[in-house]
């Protein structure tokens, strides 16, 4: 690591990507004791004096790799540091001294002040001037052993310092005088130093190291392979190792991107688990209602924002969101926020990256036509080099939280709840537990589904590993949050501390599960995740007894996981789970001696795997993109070869290499005695012999029956009982003023028999829709007996399934309903008087309605300007023209008719305009224009049958009688101030007023006996004595006239008779 | 009907302090020619209500209501027949429905002795006849007809003018045979927030994914579409994800800027439909 340091100030100021001391990147902490790793700014001295790792390093390395001299492996580090103190001498930047590993450093620490003034060219590297070859292969030997039988801490970092070396450029006066590899090998018994302190050396020991690890080099991802196989050092040093670097990089199919398209989206309301009865109260449901919204806005004024550097989360969004969470504790919402927010979690940032870069991460449709998909890629590859950072940041960049993670970990910690962090981590937990217990399908080879399936399986487990990752750092952060400290604890451990903590239990045992995943063979799933929960620990967390035992087993599982492609485990699977538990040694807070002690309190490996359907390990799930995709890290490799041999170009090809998967046989339940036992034993028999995708559609088809079952008599037996309680209700409600309670409870219980048909009704649905799924989703060519037995397997199932549930809960549900109902039902307005709404429902549209009457609205309107005319003020000359009126009136008939836009607020405000109209109509406030026949209107003329008025009025009756689906308030004629109208009415408006009584009884709008006293009630109130005899002689009118008249057919010709009548006596 | 920016300041502008008449209307109407009636209408409401906003505490200190009613006292008093509280509200810039309900109020408060309820107020300003003097009730139901922004006329009209775009959306969806769910059928469900319309299978609208659609009888001014982002869109957004939004009667071009994130701003129907499977209009 140190190497990097002195690598790196030698590099050129005109790079592009300025590579990055791979020690500097843990600066929060002090470095580990690595293998290769001695930091360059220490002396010699100052390191054997640090401690007690190098001993405890020799112990491991004793035990387990007799073979090799322990003295080579030291005498090799005490090499590799001198040779890093001479580098740093040559280094001309002072900057190079401040890498004093053992200061924390800010992580945003500058390198680019370690770059030499100087730019030296490259050297090139020649194997003529290698000295001391044979030295120099003893010790590639030695350290590819290490590497190989995972003896360093971590493989990768090793691989890193290896390339670091292969891309090394010595100085070129250190060079030219050291052409002479006769005169090295003379040097070398001098010191030890020669043996890399030229650039041939250390690219000859590189190559040699590569060839000894090509298989875990093969393995990684295509641009890797092609930068290798382009390096012009390694065929000219080997070119038997380029020549298989070559192919291998021209077979391989491990393109990795990781820029992976992600959409963001917003967790989706269903009302199963959403609406109003999930809550305990109406408030509850409100709140939580407003907190979602709240949520998602604190999340776009993030997204908008939070790359602008003024912007602070805290600032901007802290107080928001603790008054959310004192909102969520008023009403005990945390859990199910705690849930929504889980949820958002793993949908934005399950990608490689932390998530998208932005909301709208899908390709442009417009972007896509003008390229096509094939430029589409190109576009992609281009967009990542934008957004994945390409600085060298070394192969252990310490626990981060990338793209919208950190959305997410700033409101952790701004809202500072220990009731949401609580419930967080229920929730965490939970869905953790649930994704651990994945199960994947076993693969059949005979026949040709399994490619398809096996895809579909890897898919699964990708999603599922990933959210796993992010779940458990989340736990991780949230759980380790309290203890958490900026560096190290100085001094001693506090003992205190860990006493009490040593008895606390963890939150999730997850010593247990990573015992249970060994035991099962599903460590591929369990310790990448495991991983994520312990790179966040604080630093007293792994010397607690508990994650003591959680790390010992770690380290011999690492230990154990020699790479190479056998039997038990692919290689790929085994290379993820010793990236991330490499990486894992060198987090800050996890402490360097741990690699390096045996604890002899440590547990047993458990050897004894039990070989299950679950297993995992044996599946090949990892590929290069998951791996790439949860250890990013890993293209440090790749960058630092990049920023070596600038502007490679080259087309290439490749085929896809298939994968084949291996099954693990699962094993049928041993036969019991009873005769049930042995139904369920047949059944498990029956689809042992069968294909596996047989028994999935079986359950799949069972699960759905059963719960489509349960929604059908929802919405059928349990609607139709409902709706007769509503029935019951409505009649019982009325009868006196009764218990609500009670009523509801004798309502129930009276429908809880009939509740008792879902059991029969069930029974019928799942027998008939069971086998239809069966048949459809199994292939033709069935045989009828699996076919058969298949379909009554399924509808068993689903019968258990829909009836189990029904039989407990059916009263449960029913009364339920009843009441929501019942509760809907007190609060209609009005209620329990049968509804105006029950009469307008039964209107339709005439026949053969086009639905193109002028809309409501624009009646209304047009109404409005009528009565705003007559009500005034009016500016001069203003009228209304009476062909225009009676227009209107006609179209209002047409509007009324058709139903399809009409609402009931829209026709009852129809109706009050209308018989306002009329007032104004008989109390003659509508300045009627007749057009031309105007300059020839009279008194005279106007009076009588042919009066204008009493036209529109006839055309206002039809009206109301044909066309109004709701009831017409006609007794607003009455009211005290329509009344008012005609105080100073002369006898035209009287005649019409009478015209107008006449045609509301005609028209049965109002009966007689209404008419009569709504008149002598009128006659009481405070009006002026004449208006009060003119009323009264109205009534009398009007009630001998109606009396007289009443056998007679033709209302219009009768009331011109009776108002000449009331003219000659006035 | 789109307007940018600069072309509904302009009218904005105009309609500084213009009165909420009939004739004030027609005035709009013969400035702006080129505009539809029903979004010049729909500015012209949404401005004025701005502006009674604005200066809705001035009218409401206890010295102005005092004043207010004095004055309506003095001029019926002279001329019960003279539109004595409709000049009034002209004169102070105020609503002439609003006008009404604060003397109406003033009025009860001195007959009953009592503050009355609210909901009292509302019933007989929608209908005048319960107003206990005949006097009162001429005045008041003269400014309700009148005003053209307040009043329960105007929420009425408001109201139908709604309900008739949500029945024109729902055939429109009917024709393009778009299954949906209406926001009735949401409610009975038990959705929290819900659009008009939710469709059961998404499309896309000019190449975004929409999943819901909601339609607003009004014109899509900055501060209305805030509002219906705050309180609605955004809410279905976070429930549903990306939807569209209807402004029958247009809305600022530059408001139309959530088209990634997922709100689709339209003034009409959508041609530009692509369903799962199959293109329903050429591109």
């Amino acid at each position: 690591m140190g190497a990097a340091s002195g690598w790196a100030n030698r590099s050129k100021p005109s790079r592009r990507i300025n590579p990055t001391p791979v020690s500097a990147e843990r600066p929060l902490s002090k470095p580990k004791t690595c293998f290769t790793s001695t930091p360059v700014s220490r002396s010699p001295a100052a390191h054997w004096s640090a401690g007690s790792s190098p001993e405890a390093f020799a112990a491991v390395q004793e035990g387990n790799l007799s073979s090799v001299m322990s003295n080579s492996l030291q005498e090799e580090r005490e090499m590799l540091k001198k040779e890093r103190c001479k580098l740093l001498h040559q280094a001309s930047s002072p900057a190079g001294i401040s890498f004093d590993p053992g200061t924390p450093t800010k992580p945003s620490y500058t390198r680019s002040a370690s770059l030499p003034a100087e730019s030296h060219l490259v050297t090139c590297a020649n194997p003529a001037k290698v000295s001391c070859k044979k030295q120099l292969e003893c010790l590639a030997q030695l350290y590819s052993s290490c590497i190989a039988e995972n003896l360093v801490p971590n493989i990768f970092l090793e691989l890193f310092f290896v390339l670091q070396l292969l891309t090394s450029k010595g100085t070129s006066t250190a060079e030219d005088g050291d052409s002479d590899p006769e005169i090295s090998e003379r040097n070398r018994d001098v010191s030890g130093r020669q043996h890399f302190e030229s650039v041939h050396n250390c690219v000859y020991f590189a190559v040699r190291v590569l060839d000894y690890q090509f298989e875990i080099i093969s393995h990684l991802e295509k641009g890797m392979l092609k930068l290798l196989a382009e390096n012009e050092r390694i065929s000219s040093f080997s070119p038997t190792l380029h020549k298989r670097l070559r192919q291998a990089y021209e077979s391989s199919t491990a393109k990795v991107s990781l820029l992976l398209p992600c959409s963001v989206q917003s967790v989706s309301f269903q009302p199963e688990t959403d609406n109003r009865s999930n809550f305990p109260s109406d408030r509850a449901f409100q709140v939580f209602k407003k907190q979602r919204d709240i949520f998602y806005e604190l999340l776009r004024e993030w997204e908008d924002n939070h790359e602008k550097t003024v912007w602070d989360f805290e600032r901007v969004l802290g107080s928001k969101i603790r008054a959310m969470m004192a909102h969520l504790s008023a009403t005990c919402n945390h859990s199910r926020f705690a849930r929504l927010f889980q949820k958002q979690l793993i949908q934005m940032c399950k990608g490689p990256i932390g998530g998208g870069a932005s909301w709208g991460d899908t390709p442009d449709q417009d972007v896509l036509n003008m390229l096509g998909s094939d430029n589409l890629s190109r576009l992609k590859r281009l967009q990542e080099r934008f957004v994945v950072p390409q600085s060298i940041r070394g192969p252990c960049p310490p626990p981060s939280f990338p793209g919208c993670q950190q959305f997410f970990r700033d409101f952790i910690l701004s809202a500072g709840s220990y009731q949401f962090n609580q419930h967080l981590v229920d929730s965490l937990c939970l869905k953790i537990l649930e994704l651990n217990g994945l199960t994947l399908v076993e693969h059949d080879h005979s026949d040709g589904e399994t490619d398809m399936e096996e895809q579909d399986e890897k898919k699964r487990f990708t999603v599922a590993l990933l959210s796993l990752r992010l779940l458990a750092k989340f736990l991780g952060f949230i759980v380790f949050l309290p203890y958490r400290t900026a560096e190290q604890p100085a001094g001693d451990m506090p003992d205190s501390a860990l006493v009490l903590r040593n008895q606390t239990l963890p939150v999730l045992d997850i010593l247990k599960l990573l015992r249970q995943s060994i035991r099962d063979q599903r460590s591929i799933l369990t310790i990448p995740w495991i991983v994520e929960y312990l790179s966040l620990v604080d630093h007293v967390a792994p010397f607690l007894d508990y994650y003591r035992k959680v790390f010992g087993l770690l380290l011999q599982v690492y230990r154990l996981m020699v790479l190479s492609e056998d039997k038990e485990m692919s290689f790929l699977n085994k290379l993820l789970i010793l990236a991330v538990l490499g990486w894992l040694f060198q987090v800050p807070s996890v402490p360097e001696e741990l690699f390096f002690t045996t604890d002899d309190r440590q547990e047993r490996f458990v050897m004894d795997t039990v070989t299950s359907a679950q297993a995992l390990d044996f599946v090949p799930l990892v590929d290069q993109q998951l791996l790439y995709t949860c250890c990013p890290y890993l293209s440090e490799l790749r960058k630092l070869l990049a920023s070596f041999v600038a502007g490679s170009g080259g087309k290439n090809g490749g085929f896809i290499r298939k994968i084949t998967p291996t099954a693990a046989e699962s094993l049928a339940p041993k036969a019991s005695v009873t005769q049930q036992k042995l139904q369920v034993d047949l059944e498990q028999a029956f689809f042992h012999n069968q294909p596996p995708s047989l028994r999935r559609t079986v359950e799949f088809v069972a699960e759905r029956v059963g719960s489509n079952c349960v929604k059908h008599i929802k919405a059928t037996l349990v609607a139709d009982l409902v709706q007769r309680a509503e029935a019951m209700l409505q009649d019982k409600v009325k009868e006196e003023d009764v218990n609500h309670d009670k009523l509801l409870e004798e309502v129930c219980t009276h429908l809880y028999e009939e509740g008792a048909q879902a059991l029969i009704k069930g029974r019928e649905f799942c027998k008939k829709k069971g086998p239809e799924a069966v048949r459809v989703l199994l292939p033709e060519e069935t045989s009828a007996a699996v076919l058969s037995s298949a379909e009554s397997i399924a509808v068993e199932l689903a019968t258990e399934k829909a009836c189990g549930w029904l039989s407990a809960n059916i009263a449960a549900l029913i009364k339920r309903e009843v009441k929501a109902t019942f509760n809907r039902m007190l609060k209609v307005p009005g209620f329990p008087l049968p509804g105006v709404d029950a009469v307008e429902l039964r209107r339709d549209c005439p026949p053969g309605c086009q639905h193109c009457a002028p809309f409501p609205s624009q009646m209304i309107n047009e109404i409005k300007y009528v009565l705003c005319v007559a009500v005034g003020p009016r500016e001069e000359g203003e009228v209304v023209d009476y062909v225009w009126l009676e227009c209107l009136l006609g179209r209002l008939s047409q509007t009324l008719r058709c139903r399809k836009f009409m609402c009931p607020t829209a026709e009852q405000q129809l109706a009050k305009c209308t018989v306002e109209l009329a007032s104004l109509l008989v109390s003659d406030r509508v300045p009627l224009s007749l057009g031309i026949k105007s300059s020839e209107k009279s008194p005279e003329r106007l009076r009588g049958k042919n009066d204008p008025t009493s036209g529109l009025l006839k055309l206002l009756f039809s009206i109301w009688k044909e066309d109004f689906g709701t009831s017409v308030p006609v007794q607003l004629i009455f009211s005290k101030k329509n009344v008012g109208y005609l105080t100073e009415a002369k006898q035209r408006e009287w005649d019409l007023f009478l015209f107008l009584l006449h045609g509301l009884t005609e028209h049965e709008l109002m009966r007689t006996s209404e008419i009569q006293s709504c008149l002598h009630s009128l006659e009481e109130l405070p009006w002026p004595s004449d208006f009060v005899k003119d009323l009264k002689r109205l009534s009398r009118v009007f009630v001998s006239e109606h009396q007289i008249e009443k056998p007679r057919t033709n209302p219009c010709e009768l009331t011109r008779q009776s108002l000449a009548t009331v003219t000659t006596q006035s | 009907m789109k307007l940018s920016k600069a072309q509904y300041d302009e009218i904005a502008q105009f309609l500084g302090h213009v009165q909420p008449t009939r004739q004030s209307l027609r005035k709009l109407k013969e400035k702006f020619p080129s505009q539809s009636q029903s979004t010049l209408l729909s500015i012209f409401s949404q401005e004025y209500q701005k502006q009674i906003k604005r200066t809705h505490a001035k009218h409401h200190t206890a010295e102005a209501i005092e004043t207010y009613y004095q004055r309506y006292l003095n001029g019926v008093m002279k001329n019960a027949a003279a539109p004595v509280l409709l000049d009034l509200a002209n004169e102070v810039d105020f609503a002439p429905s609003l006008m009404a309900r604060i003397v109406l109020e003033r009025f009860l408060q001195e007959k009953e002795q009592a503050i009355p309820s609210k909901t009292l107020i509302s019933s007989m300003l929608r209908d005048p006849s319960q107003i206990p003097d005949g006097v009162l009730a001429n005045q008041v139901y003269q400014c309700t007809v009148n005003d053209c922004c307040y009043g329960p006329l105007v929420d009425c009209i408001k109201h139908a003018v709604g309900h008739e775009h949500e029945v024109l959306l729902r055939e429109m969806l009917l024709e393009k045979n778009l299954s949906f769910i209406a926001e009735d059928q949401l409610r009975a469900k038990g959705y929290d927030k819900t659009p008009d319309f939710i469709l059961e299978v998404p499309v896309a609208v000019e190449g975004h994914i929409i999943h819901w659609i909601e339609s607003k009888a009004s014109f899509g001014d900055e501060s209305s579409h805030q509002a219906y982002l705050q309180d609605q869109f955004w809410s279905y957004w976070n429930r549903f994800g990306p939807g569209l939004v209807i402004y029958w009667y247009g809305f600022i071009e530059e408001l139309d800027c959530h088209r990634e994130r997922g709100i689709l701003l339209k003034d009409c129907f959508p041609t530009d439909i692509v369903t799962l499977r199959h293109s329903m209009a050429q591109r």
